[in-house]
């Protein structure tokens, strides 16, 4: 086949369709993707993004339509063919062993790996090879020892040493640093334009389009919305082409000004550390009634840790925590008698039973009343289910659906119906908006920023320090288990939270 | 230049249709029509295996037919075998609904039945109802203690509950047998090494005159009480809340371990129950004839019902009447007694295979695609 072009390569996809029994995902979408520029694949989730780039990879197969590779029709059937013809992809979720080392990883990937591998020749091979490259991994720590920046940097790595000229970033930045982030698309920006490769990211975040990308290709509900290049685009235009409604929603209203009396005060709160991850070391948090504290940091610093604590899903060794002055143990006895609620991150895995009905779902902590109850009341169960539905505007089959099928953003509308139910007075919230589109990501912020103002204390805890800028009245950074820095939300400098996210300020 | 193709798409789809009246109704008909649709794969993949064998298959559904329904002595012998299974079946189904795979209900019958007749041995004169009683109460606390075990291991030490529940059984067998042949034994049973027999104002007699004990009906009572206990009460609701996903149980505060604990020791106690009904009913003493492989068709009638307390009655009577057709397809066809198994293990791994296909046809689906 093409194997011997060397560089970027051109791919366009001629009138693509692709059908889910019913559903259709792509509705005859044409794009082409011009050789040695990065491209932005822009849309809500659903709108088909990933399902073009799945065709283009072989992992599906279209309906209609056809694929150009370099202006000549391919047949790509398999993900084999689309690895032949040098077409390659970043997953959001990593596909690296974590147990084994980078140089491992790569040459594992490689698709003639011999039977007996030679092994010092291999490594002179990837050293020399790794010189070539714009940034450099570590070739033998095991990728689970790896920050998520730098599997990430490795993840881009396999793809080059694999010769891939075409290559999808799916959300490339998400689990990344500002500082981070901007240094990899940097990279990849140089990289494309040096004519290695063809590059295309799927993203939601139009600040990385306007700084990194040349083109946009916007999809809406499995059409073409619109394309164009990205200096000629403003956001706002390309805001509308995703949602189809002139404009953004604006940012919610914040009304009123903290309490003084803190609702929720941890102090010396310890967990033991889990396979090499240092645990919780909070010495002092607190967060005050009609104030979203804000907590950033890397992935994977102890702030999973701190919202499990929290849920009561795992069990702190040492320290206190006090909600209104009340010690607080976060049981379901506690949680309620306190008015505590958590809502956890990845919401259909932590907070949810997907098999079980919307209903259900919506009355997981009324149930029982507080554990009065031995019958369950499904009238009264029903009744409340309908309520949250319309107050929230969740978009369901039916209230007997199982939660399983809703999309994100109204999974996520379900948890903040149930948690937001009645008097609240802590909000736990991790990575709320974590994969939602654009406008259900506007929803829930002001659905937060409804409970600040409303007297609750929040605190937000979150990768995406857009968020946190945009909601927190205070902001903290956790590095290690470790609260290493704190400043007011007004006019607080994303740079430097993100230096001292990384531990470099 | 801004060269731009901006080609706003011109009509999009129409807002999709928020409720689906039949959604409930379609969910409902998915449950039936695939493990219907299983049976019939199965039955015909076994009249292949027939065939194969130069047998006709209409002859041997005829004859399972009349082996197992078709009479009422043979709807007696049908019913009589499904009474155990539906109480060994539920020692599967109930920890199922917390996300456990029990596999060792086999054992919780031997201990069961074993604690019932040793509960007789102090009372000999005591009057029936109370012996009766007592050996229920023994029966109930040997099975759910023994498979209670099952969870506290799974619980406190997370060590897999199935293996687990496995082993105890060799483990039951093993006790079992050391203590019939050992000195539980009556030196009488000379053949079959059994325990003594329990008082014979003990032995709970048949109903109306019929070749039925009332194993049946506290065995359909138990399914019912199940199905309310896992569908009405708010217990059951918790318990569905963990066994679909233990974290988020975990995040509205449930007792997570207690749920698990309390599912096996209950599940146990029904197998135990099974256990003492044998003895009561039937055998009067213990003996190998208990280890008769009831604890291990209940796996098979719990999955085949998909864990639905309601769903196992059919099945367990299915599967009863299966076996009670077994002798009349032995004499008349010349099949292997083996042919039986190999019926059970197509509509198993059929049933088994039918699960893959929920959500996965269109016309059970809402009516809108996706959100």
């Amino acid at each position: 086949m093409t194997t011997d072009v060397t560089g970027a390569i051109e791919v366009e996809a001629v009138g693509i369709a692709k059908r889910f029994g019913a559903f259709t995902a792509l509705d005859g979408v044409s794009a082409r993707f011009r050789p040695a520029r990065v491209h932005a694949l822009l849309g809500e989730n659903g709108a088909g993004k990933s399902t073009l780039v799945k065709c283009l990879l072989g992992y599906y197969r279209a309906d209609e339509g056809s694929i150009l590779v370099e202006g000549r029709e391919a047949s790509i059937e398999r993900p084999a063919d689309a690895d032949a013809l040098g077409l390659g992809m970043v997953y959001q979720h990593f596909t690296l062993v974590p147990s084994m080392t980078v140089a491992e990883n790569l040459v594992m990937a490689r698709a003639d790996v011999p039977a007996v591998i030679d092994w010092s020749r291999e490594r002179t091979a990837l050293a020399a090879f790794m010189q070539t490259m714009p940034f450099q991994v570590p070739l033998d720590i095991p990728v689970g020892r790896l920050a998520a920046g730098e599997r990430q940097k490795t993840e881009i790595v396999k793809q080059l040493y694999l010769r891939r000229r075409f290559l999808v970033l799916d959300e490339p930045t998400s689990v990344l640093t500002p500082a981070e982030a901007e240094q990899m698309l940097g990279l990849v920006r140089e990289l494309t334009h040096s004519g290695a490769i063809t590059t295309v990211i799927i993203t939601h975040k139009l600040r990385e389009v306007a700084m990194f990308v040349d083109d946009v290709t916007v999809l809406r509900r499995g059409r073409m919305a619109g394309s164009g290049e990205a200096r000629s685009l403003s956001a706002a235009a390309m805001t509308a082409m995703m949602i189809g409604e002139p404009q953004v929603p604006a940012n919610p209203e914040r009304r009123g000004v903290p309490a003084q009396a803190p609702v929720l005060e941890i102090t010396g709160l310890r967990t033991p550390g889990i396979g090499g991850r240092a645990g919780l070391g909070i010495d002092k948090l607190i967060v005050r009634g009609r104030e979203i504290v804000g907590i950033a940091g890397v992935s994977g610093n102890g702030q999973a840790g701190l919202v499990e604590v929290l849920a009561g899903q795992r069990a702190a060794t040492d320290g206190e925590m006090l909600v209104d002055g009340e010690p607080y143990d976060a049981t379901r006895g506690a949680a309620q008698a306190r008015h505590v609620r958590v809502l956890p991150e990845e919401p259909l895995r932590n907070g949810c039973v997907p098999r079980m009905t919307v209903t259900d779902n919506l009355n997981f902590r009324t149930f029982d009343d507080g554990g009065g109850r031995f019958w369950l009341d499904a009238r009264a169960m029903g009744q409340r289910a309908r309520r949250m539905i319309d107050m929230f505007g969740i978009r369901a089959p039916s209230p007997l659906a199982p939660i399983g099928v809703l999309s994100g953003g109204n999974v996520q509308r379900c948890v903040l119906a149930r948690e937001l139910d009645g008097e609240v007075r802590l909000l736990v919230v991790a990575n709320p908006c974590f994969g939602l589109d654009v406008k259900a990501v506007a929803d829930i912020r002001a659905r937060i920023m409804a409970a600040r103002n409303a007297g609750t204390a929040v605190l937000l805890i979150s990768e995406d320090l857009d968020e946190i800028l945009e909601l927190a009245d205070r902001i903290l950074v956790m590095r290690e288990g470790r609260i290493v820095h704190e400043t007011p939300g007004a006019g607080a400098d994303a740079q430097a939270i993100g230096a001292h996210m990384v531990g470099q300020h | 230049m801004t060269a731009i193709e901006l080609q706003q798409a011109a009509s999009l789809p129409a807002p999709a249709r928020d409720a689906d009246r039949f959604y409930p109704l379609r969910r409902a008909a998915e449950a039936v029509v695939f493990p219907l649709a299983a049976l019939v794969i199965a039955l015909a993949l076994f009249s292949v295996f027939l065939l194969a064998l130069g047998k006709s298959p209409g002859t041997f559904f005829w004859l399972v037919w009349r082996g197992a329904f078709a009479s009422a002595f043979s709807l007696q012998n049908t019913l009589q075998r499904a009474a155990p299974l539906l109480l060994t079946s539920l020692c599967v189904a109930i920890p199922a609904q917390l996300g456990l795979v029990i596999i060792g209900g086999e054992g919780a019958v031997l201990m069961g039945g074993l604690a019932a007749v040793v509960a007789t041995y102090p009372l000999q004169t005591a009057p029936g109802w109370l012996l009766d009683g007592l050996m229920a109460i023994a029966g109930c606390a040997g099975g759910g203690a023994w498979i209670g075990l099952t969870g506290l291991l799974r619980t406190k030490r997370g060590i897999n509950e199935t293996i687990v529940s496995l082993v105890l059984y060799y483990i039951a067998l093993a006790v079992f047998n050391h203590l019939v042949e050992g000195v539980l034994r009556d030196p009488a049973s000379l053949n079959k090494p059994s325990t003594y027999a329990i008082p014979p104002q003990a032995h709970i007699p048949s109903l109306f005159g019929t070749e039925l004990h009332p194993g049946l009906p506290v065995g359909i009572l138990a399914c019912i009480a199940a199905w309310v206990l896992i569908t009405r009460t708010t217990t059951g609701f918790a318990a569905r809340m963990t066994g679909g996903n233990m974290r988020a149980a975990q995040l509205q505060g449930l007792p997570v371990q207690r749920l698990m604990i309390g599912a096996c020791v209950l599940g146990g106690a029904c197998a135990g129950l099974a256990g003492m009904i044998e003895i009561a009913a039937v055998q009067d003493r213990a003996n190998s004839s208990l280890a008769a492989g009831y604890g291990f068709t209940g796996i098979l009638i719990a999955f085949l019902a998909r864990h639905n307390s309601l769903a196992i009655m059919p099945m367990a009577v299915l599967l009863g009447g299966v076996g009670a057709a077994g002798g009349l397809l032995q004499r008349r066809l010349d099949l292997p007694d083996a042919s039986v198994l190999v019926l059970q293990g197509l509509i198993f791994v059929c049933i088994l295979a039918s699960d893959t296909m929920y959500g996965r046809i269109g016309w059970f689906q809402p009516a809108r695609g996706r959100a």
